[in-house]
């Protein structure tokens, strides 16, 4: 099984990062951008076929070490 | 007074940590490598500045788990003073010793010039020898020091007297222009500047001496 996991910053931490990046696609003439926010894709491969076990093992996972909740959100999806 | 200076793969300010202490202080210091469990017997650990694994998923995501730090946070539990400096700043956010953490300057670029630091309370160990709102030239040389917290805690640190050092001049987005804060026992301190680099004439300041002499004063007082 696969963990596919997307770590994005919260909503109240600045992304200097996505700022940039939306001023590059509206100079280029990308019309309606509200907002581009930048985080990161992580795929886990694992072992093992009891999908809430695998679940409860990458939450935990996320909390420790793949994202800071301080700064960041994170889901999770299995497949 | 007895020093340790954590080495990880990536660390790039210890020996200028190392030079200060043991040559300009004249204080003995050790390194201490990221693989050991054990600090030995020292006063003051200094976390200090660099790359730590390359500052791979989020600066000091990984050097937290080394069993050096699990002693540092041994030591900081005992009450024993801790620096952390730049990259040892953000080590220590993400072990937990201090509250928020340290992203990508709002600017998006790596900083690296000399500025100048209200240190806003001496009510430290780190900063005894100062007087409040004095100002120091110290340089800063980073690319993720924008301290993020939520307000709660900004005005928690606020009331507790835990900003021990504000950029007069804020380089990169920093919450409350915060450059350096400690824990609540006030024995462990974080700051982005590096004060290691401020500590000769030769090198244009000396204002870092006054960090390194207060934890000299706190740590004889003790």
């Amino acid at each position: 099984m696969k963990a596919k996991i997307i770590v994005m910053p919260k909503k109240t931490v600045l992304d200097p990062q996505g700022k940039t990046v939306q001023h590059a696609l509206e100079s280029l003439g990308f019309k309606g951008i509200q907002e581009v926010r930048i985080g990161k894709f992580i795929e886990v491969e694992l072992k093992g076929g009891n999908k809430a076990a695998l679940k409860k093992k990458m939450d935990e996972a996320c909390h420790k070490i793949l994202s800071n909740p301080v700064i960041e959100d994170y889901e999770i999806a299995l497949k | 007074m007895k020093f340790g200076i954590i080495q990880f793969p990536g660390s790039n300010c210890d020996q200028d940590a190392y030079h200060v202490l043991a040559n300009v202080f004249s204080q003995p210091t050790r390194y201490v490598w990221h693989k050991d469990s054990s600090l030995g017997d020292v006063d003051c650990v200094v976390v200090p500045g660099g790359f730590s694994y390359g500052d791979y998923l989020r600066t000091g995501a990984i050097a937290r788990f080394s069993p050096a730090m699990k002693a540092v946070a041994a030591h900081a539990e005992a009450g024993g003073l801790v620096i952390g400096i730049c990259n040892g700043f953000q080590i220590l956010c993400e072990a937990q010793l201090l509250p928020g953490a340290l992203i990508r300057n709002k600017g998006l670029k790596f900083i690296c010039e000399h500025v100048d630091l209200r240190v806003e309370t001496s009510d430290s160990p780190f900063t005894n020898r100062c007087q409040k709102g004095q100002v120091l030239r110290i340089p800063i040389a980073h690319g993720e020091g924008c301290y993020f917290a939520e307000p709660a805690l900004i005005k928690q640190l606020q009331d507790e007297d835990r900003i021990l050092v504000r950029y007069v001049n804020n380089p990169n987005g920093s919450v409350d222009n915060i450059a350096g804060i400690c824990n609540e026992g006030r024995n462990v301190f974080g700051l982005m500047p590096h004060p290691e680099r401020a500590s000769e004439t030769a090198l244009g300041s000396e204002d870092g001496r006054l960090i390194f002499e207060s934890i000299l004063r706190a740590i004889v007082s003790a």
